[in-house]
């Protein structure tokens, strides 16, 4: 069974949020990034971009197919993880560390309204 | 998992061995056992072993079997030597394609064609019906017959000394027929991977013996995944992707399989007239500049305006490029043209380039 952190939440598309002020830092999962293999490129928004909760913010692509991201609270994207488009295998190597996007948020209820560890270990082994 | 779903002889193996399956043309087959790129790899530099079991076989015998596969072949068949192999298509009356497929001359009055998995039930139908009046009698044979495709520069050596079949002497694109284990089986120099390698075929006892030999002797076992990838960088066409029932071969950039010459084939009119006047269309090669990844169905733009849409696109493994085979309307398909994939949010430049993205290495 992949490994899931509770210092973060969880949206059902496998990506993985963790709050700081007004700063959402957003990943893909341990699950999900096993789910997928061999990641070879991951496609970012840019910074300054407007997001909305459940918008396609990007995508993470093995070799085989193109996953969407899904931005799971609404805001501005403030940073991307630039050493990512050199190194997208960092993505599986380390998901929970390895963050895509920063977002402002703009309403912090979309957050607690994620999947909390329990909630989202649950999901995963349903899938 | 559908009810339906079929499997192959050696579907326990995989199961055994952690592949990650997947449903493919009605069957539940290895996608990948260690990793796309580990699995490409190795049949680009060593050797590697597919399950192709769910490939149709059909053979036609009879007085006028060679008759009969020049009118439903768009290539030639006359006068082949035995043992002889073709590449071609069958195509409708309009030019499109019903299936691709190979075609071993057994001899004059023996043909075996091998077609594929997802289309075996709809050209048994079309093959049957166009006997129709010729002396011929036609078996589909898929369901007797296993398959495994050995592939990469150590092909041959791994087939001579792990399987301990004698195939130096089997040229490229000819096959023999073996008694082994008080079977026939017959072994091809042939492939999809543009690498050397054999393809056998056999009972599936005879298929489930060869891939355990192969096993324990090493040989890394490979998925529907770097399948797709090593056919793709090498420029050949998938049914489905590069070819379809609205795709023809003059389309499909592959008029040298379509001999015009010949007397009569089912689609030769439409043929001839895409060739003498020319198509709208054609499949190309692409590379991007960046990294992003173009795939299936993706559009082809320029100046805004779609100009044809991306057939089969990868991050190359061997090359690392960016590159795709894409329909692109005339005049944009000449080489060197500048267009734009759009990928999601964005467009990405690209320009048009020969449709081989890494050199063959075939043993001819």
């Amino acid at each position: 069974m992949a490994n899931v952190l509770d210092d973060r939440r969880y949206a059902e598309s496998h990506e993985w949020v963790k709050i700081d002020g007004d700063i959402a830092t957003i990943g893909i999962s341990d699950y999900a990034q096993h789910a997928l293999g061999d990641i070879v490129y991951v496609d970012m928004p840019e910074v300054g971009d407007e997001m909305s909760a459940g918008d396609v913010f990007g995508a993470v692509e093995s070799v085989k197919a193109a996953s969407d991201l899904i931005c799971p609270v609404s805001g501005e994207v403030v940073e991307i993880n630039e050493e990512l488009e050199d190194a997208p295998e960092k993505v599986n190597a380390d998901a929970f560390n390895t963050w895509i996007i920063k977002v402002r948020i703009s309403d912090a209820s979309e957050y607690d309204a994620l999947l909390d560890a329990a909630a989202y270990t649950e999901l995963c082994e349903n899938e | 998992m559908e009810e339906d779903i079929k499997i192959t002889c050696l579907h326990d193996r995989h199961v055994d061995l952690g592949a990650q399956m997947s449903p493919f043309a009605g069957y539940d087959m290895p996608i990948q056992y260690k990793g796309i790129a580990d699995e490409h790899n190795a049949v680009r530099n060593e050797v590697g072993v597919f399950d192709v079991s769910h490939m149709g076989e059909v053979r036609v015998k009879g007085a006028e079997a060679e008759k009969f596969v020049n009118h439903i072949f768009v290539n030639d068949v006359t006068g082949a030597p035995d043992g002889q192999i073709f590449y071609g298509m069958m195509c409708y009356e309009n030019g499109g394609v019903v299936d691709d497929l190979l075609v071993y001359k057994v001899n004059d009055s023996e043909f075996f064609l091998v077609i594929n998995a997802s289309n075996i039930d709809k050209d048994v139908a079309w093959i049957m019906r166009n006997a129709e009046g010729f002396d011929v009698e036609i078996t589909d044979e898929s369901l007797y017959y296993g398959e495994v495709a050995v592939q990469g520069p150590k092909a041959e050596e791994t087939v001579c000394t792990v399987l301990g079949i004698p195939v130096e002497d089997i040229k490229f694109y000819t096959f023999k027929t073996f008694d082994l284990d008080g079977e026939k089986v017959v072994v091809s120099r042939t492939g999809y991977t543009g690498e050397d390698g054999f393809e056998i075929y056999g009972s599936h006892d005879f298929t489930r013996r060869v891939w355990d030999k192969l096993m324990d002797s090493g040989v890394q076992p490979c998925g529907l995944g770097c399948r797709d990838t090593l056919r793709f960088e090498v420029g050949l066409p998938l049914y489905g992707d590069e070819l379809t029932d609205d795709i023809s071969p003059i389309e499909a950039s592959l008029s040298m399989f379509v001999k015009l010459d010949k007397p009569e084939f089912i689609g030769k009119e439409a043929l001839a007239r895409q060739k003498a006047e020319g198509v709208t269309r054609r499949i190309v090669g692409l590379e991007l500049e960046g990294n992003a990844i173009p795939r299936h169905g993706y559009p082809v733009e320029v100046d805004g305006t779609q100009v044809g849409e991306i057939t089969t696109g990868y991050r190359s493994i061997s090359t690392g490029k960016s590159v795709a085979m894409a329909m692109i309307n005339k005049p944009y398909d000449k080489l060197g043209t500048e267009v734009e994939v759009r990928i999601r949010r964005k467009t990405f430049p690209a320009k048009v380039v020969k449709k081989r993205f890494y050199d063959k290495n075939y043993k001819k």
